[in-house]
């Protein structure tokens, strides 16, 4: 599987599926896509490249263990609802807020960071069977 | 068309069953994936099929015309997936681990959990 | 009644965020930590003080904090006279027992861990006294339960402290049980679980048909808590936990718990037949079996462990009377009992900690060298044996008046009384003089006084005994007074004199219970042998019965797993999957609802097409000879669902599937390189129509199931609210993810930290590393069966592709 092609392809391709999945990460409150859906994608690429040139570079690519990112993200998704508390309305009300950044309108909501923490669980959890299955392979 | 993914879902049924029945626990896991399947079809099915019409609310619009696809299903399979994946991989690298240690995938024979002369545990503290 | 957070609510959850931190204080300041951390019941203590006047005429307090509306999980507190007193002692002797734990553990390695468990505790259990929810109630019951657990076996490497740990939680963990369904009978009866709604009812539950299973459920919560004969033996035994444990949990506070119950339901559930029958015998037994079996010891903490069984059968004995004045004198006796019972065991652990042994034969003459010591234990034992001019003694007056001063008097309880207080008497002078006084012993360590941090809390204790008699006025108004009102369900105000205006009959009882007891305590050694004897003729007691109940509970569970659990995992799967089979397709048959025979559906070819591909997949799984072709074949049926999913409007679905199905073929083909596929699936002819049968079935009936559905009317009230409310509340256009994210966030929680611990479990399974190689030895001494299976024609080996 380790052929010149993919090996020199596979960062490129990484780096595109990982911008694709942070889109559909983006889109997925509006249109189809979402947390599950992008952290799947990121998972993937990160399969595809520790098949293409081993784990230890994609380890390094990652810089924290996946299942701390999976920790973190769950992390992110138990805050976002915590929030709420904060403000007076109860466990886990979507919160919305819409600074403008150069211009543009952005909508930023809990629900949002709680996606994001939905990413960031799948992507941890996924990436980190995939590689560790990969690693026993070599041994 | 409900009438037909019925069926459909009957012989992914069928098919996970009579592989789970193996004794071999390779072909139990290959069940338990087609089984994931099945399940989620059937909650999807007995939320009503719509053709092409995704449950999205068009832009500029506030309430979605009653046509679009029941969302509600949606949002249950699509959390099933993910879940039925992950235990997937877990019973994969179970049996994996399973076949490393005991050198058998006959579940007839894995007997360390459970001997058949198993004696009494102990009393005490 | 107000519906935001106060600071009462702050009150309550300071504890725990001390048991959070206390590892950390410690690690920073060592054992001078606790007084940082006693701090925090201080500053409780101080809280609740500021409620001492709200409460004078028995006026009650109830705030609700509903913080997640919806979920039915409020927090609530009542405050009246009981639950304050009961506050009060908690905070107050837990800002001194934290301040002794720092001396008496000083240099431990778990220090922390003990102070955050003792927090924890301290939050459970003012959680219990404060609750106004009687389900709230239960739930701190158990916490205080299994912090107690935890207390007990703190010394982990020691069996008889694991035994005495666990028995306790199995005897108050039932108990609990007991009162949870106790507490659901009432839900269901009254209506309510609130007790100030509960409180503004007397009379309703005591004339419901369900009284009795009612009064029974709740006895049996407050009987194994508060340890009333024959279930008293988990508490001697918990003497094994360090002293700062007994002195808080085992006497001043947990013990009391059950009482605490039984003075709170006495107006809705007390002042009935059963329960002036019930209360007393239980208390009067556990009074007088308490005291004798108290005298044998020689142990200081046994002994005093013993008085404090018999204590609780007295409070117990008092509140089953529904005597007005019997119950002042309760209230009186608790607020006394907790003083010097929790001075007395920190006594105990001074002289354990300044001499090495706790034995009463061994110990003597120690005035010298333990003066403040001695002060205390002085002055507590005095309060205990009820002399003037301590609280105890007015509790005694008081709780004579309540027993015998009424027409017609109580004859057996006064009785009891006397002789309990006698041997109360002769207990307390045992632990507080013997030790003391007479002719210097020689002890294992140079007796010597103890640091201030472990003296602070017997010194002050002993003397609130004494200035809380002085000042009785103040006590009996702002006490006693509101305290009793709760107890009795009306506004009683208390007269107490601390010395006895007229000779009257309660004096003379006094009088002759000191007599009796001094007696007594000249013949300590006589009585001791006495009763050893006794027991020893008997030779079978309840602590001997609960391991013979522990025995036969695991050799009844083993033979009932056998029986249901032969060790064959493809008989499990059988019967489940018959059991779904015969779940879906008998209620079916059975009540007449088989579908009708479906029209011919109206698909399109490419549909048609997609769920061919679909069977062709299947079937291709099910005749898989070698593990690329099951790969592949997996893969395709996967593929085909994606399709599907995509063909009926469900596109965030697709993508998953198929990202899925791609990550599934690729770990199959990670793990599937290691792993063999058979041949054939062999299985006998039999079998072979066995599991077809079965596969078939299940098959069949989620067919017919789904027909079944599919042909009702459809109910899209869900499914509409999710439609039109979707942009308007949520601000998001994809409903599904709206749905995801917004509407059921707590669900996808739990979803998302399910995938994470699934994730966790395999990479433990894979960094596991084997510690034999396959088939070389077996894996542990009782594995005959793998030996065999491996040594038979080992089908692994031959059909490695």
């Amino acid at each position: 599987m380790r052929t010149v092609i993919f090996r020199t392809t596979a960062p490129y391709l990484t780096s595109l599926m990982v911008l694709f999945s942070i889109f559909v990460l983006l889109r997925g409150h509006n249109e189809p896509g979402g947390g599950f859906i992008g952290g799947l994608i990121a998972a993937s690429a990160f399969a595809i490249y520790g098949i293409a040139c081993g784990v230890p570079p994609v380890r390094r690519a990652l810089v924290f263990h996946p299942m701390s990112i999976a920790g973190t993200g769950l992390f992110i998704g138990a805050s976002s609802g915590i929030i709420s508390l904060f403000s007076g309305v109860p466990f886990f009300t979507g919160l919305w807020i819409y600074p403008t950044i150069f211009g543009v309108e952005i909508a930023l909501s809990t629900p949002l960071v709680f996606d994001i923490g939905v990413y960031l669980v799948v992507l941890g959890t996924i990436a980190s069977i995939a590689l560790g299955l990969e690693e026993r392979e070599r041994l | 068309m409900e009438v037909a993914l019925a069926a459909l879902i009957g012989i992914f049924f069928v098919t996970a069953v009579y592989l789970m029945l193996s004794p071999h626990v390779i072909r139990i896991l290959l069940g338990v994936a087609v089984l994931g399947n099945a399940v989620n079809l059937l909650i999807f099915t007995s939320g009503r099929l719509t053709r092409e019409v995704p449950p999205i609310v068009p832009d500029g619009m506030i309430v979605a015309d009653p046509s679009i696809a029941n969302p509600l299903p949606q949002a249950l399979v699509l959390t099933a997936i993910v879940i039925s994946f992950s235990f997937f991989a877990f019973l994969l690298t179970l049996a994996y681990r399973a076949f490393q240690e005991l050198g058998t995938d006959d579940t007839d024979t894995m007997r360390i959990a459970e001997p058949a002369d198993e004696a009494a545990p102990p009393t005490g503290y | 009644m107000n519906a935001a957070i106060d600071g009462t609510f702050i009150a309550i959850l300071a504890p725990f965020f001390a048991a959070a931190l206390a590892p950390f204080v410690v690690r920073m300041l060592g054992h001078n930590g606790s007084w940082l951390l006693a701090l925090v019941p201080a500053g409780i203590f101080v809280h609740f003080l500021g409620y001492i006047d709200q409460t004078v005429g028995g006026a009650g307090i109830a705030s609700v904090w509903d913080w997640w509306p919806g979920m039915g999980w409020p927090l609530s507190y009542l405050i009246d006279g009981l639950s304050l007193m009961f506050a009060l002692l908690i905070s107050g002797i837990g800002t001194f027992i934290i301040l002794y734990s720092g001396g008496y553990m000083k240099g431990h390695p778990q220090l922390g861990r003990f102070l955050s468990f003792m927090f924890l505790f301290m939050g459970a259990m003012q959680g219990l006294i404060i609750s106004d929810n009687l389900v709230t109630v239960f739930i701190f019951w158990e916490l205080t339960s299994i912090t107690s657990f935890l207390l007990i076996g703190f010394n982990t490497t020691k069996e008889k402290s694991r035994r005495a740990a666990l028995q306790a939680l199995v005897v108050t963990g039932g108990g609990g049980l007991s009162l949870l369904a106790g507490i659901i009978l009432v839900q269901l009866v009254a209506g309510t679980s609130d007790l100030s709604t509960l409180l503004t009812q007397p009379g309703l539950l005591q004339t419901s048909p369900y009284y009795m299973p009612i009064l029974l459920l709740f006895l049996g919560g407050a009987f194994t808590k508060s340890a009333q004969f024959p279930l008293h033996f988990w508490l001697p035994n918990a003497m094994e936990a360090p002293t700062p444990v007994s002195a808080y949990l085992h006497s001043a506070t947990m013990v009391k718990a059950g009482v605490y119950l039984l003075m709170r339901i006495q107006p809705i559930m007390g002042d009935t037949l059963a329960w002036s029958i019930i209360l007393p015998i239980f208390g009067g037994t556990t009074l007088i079996v308490g005291t004798l079996l108290a005298v044998r010891q020689t142990d200081l903490k046994l002994m005093l462990a013993y008085t404090t069984v018999a204590s609780l059968g007295l409070l117990v004995m008092l509140t089953g009377t529904s005597n007005e004045i019997a119950i002042q004198g309760a209230v009186l006796y608790l607020l006394a009992h907790s003083l010097f019972k929790g001075a007395l065991f920190m006594v105990a652990g001074l002289i354990d900690h300044g001499t090495g042994t706790r034995d009463v034969t061994k110990l003597g003459g120690l005035a010298k060298a333990m003066p403040i010591t001695f002060g205390a234990a002085a002055f507590a034992a005095l309060s205990m044996a009820g002399l003037p001019p301590f609280i105890g003694f007015v509790a005694k007056e008081e709780l004579y008046l309540g027993i015998w001063g009424t027409e017609p008097p109580f004859l057996a309880l006064t009785i009891t009384a006397v002789i309990g207080n006698a041997l109360m008497l002769v207990i307390g002078f045992a632990v507080a003089f013997k030790p003391f006084l007479g002719a210097k012993v020689e002890t294992p360590k140079a007796a010597h006084e103890g640091p201030l941090l472990m003296l602070a809390g017997p010194v002050v204790l002993s003397v609130c005994g004494l200035a809380s008699a002085i000042f009785l006025h103040w006590t009996s108004v702002h006490l006693v007074g509101p305290m009793a009102s709760s107890v009795a369900g009306k506004v009683l105000t208390p007269a107490l004199h601390l010395f006895p205006t007229a000779i009257k009959a309660n004096l003379i009882l006094s009088l002759i219970t000191v007599a009796l007891g001094l007696v007594l305590f000249f013949r300590l050694a006589l009585l001791r042998g006495i009763m050893d004897r006794v027991l020893r003729t008997i030779g079978w007691g309840p602590d001997l019965g609960f391991d013979q109940f522990m025995n036969g509970t695991v050799l009844a569970a083993h033979r009932v797993t056998r029986l249901v659990q032969p060790g064959q995992m493809n008989m499990y799967m059988k019967v489940a999957f018959a059991m779904t089979a015969a779940a879906i397709l008998l209620p079916l048959i059975l009540l007449d609802e088989l579908p009708n025979w479906p029209e011919m559906p109206d698909m399109r070819f490419y549909e048609w097409g997609v769920m061919a591909i679909a069977v062709i997949g299947l079937a291709a799984v099910l005749n898989a000879k070698n593990r690329l072709t099951a790969i592949v074949a997996l893969g395709i049926q996967g593929f085909a669902v994606a399709l599907i999913f995509m063909l009926f409007g469900a596109p965030d679905l697709s993508f998953t599937q198929f990202m899925v199905e791609t990550l599934s073929v690729v770990i199959l083909a990670l793990v599937m390189t290691r792993l063999s596929l058979y041949q054939d699936d062999h299985r006998s002819p039999v079998r072979t129509v066995v599991d077809g049968t079965l596969a078939l079935a299940v098959g069949g009936g989620f067919f017919l199931l789904l027909l079944a559905v599919v042909q009702q009317p459809f109910n899209a009230e869900l499914s509409d609210f999710f439609r039109e409310h979707s942009v308007a509340i949520a601000h998001g256009r994809n409903i599904v993810n709206v749905i995801l994210v917004d509407f059921r966030g707590v669900d996808t929680l739990g979803e998302i930290a399910v995938v994470a611990i699934a994730g966790l479990a395999i990479l433990a399974l894979i960094r596991v590393r084997p510690k034999t190689r396959p088939k070389a030895q077996p894996i542990s001494d009782n594995s005959n069966v793998g030996v065999v299976a491996s040594a038979k024609t080992s089908p692994a080996q031959e059909t490695t592709q």
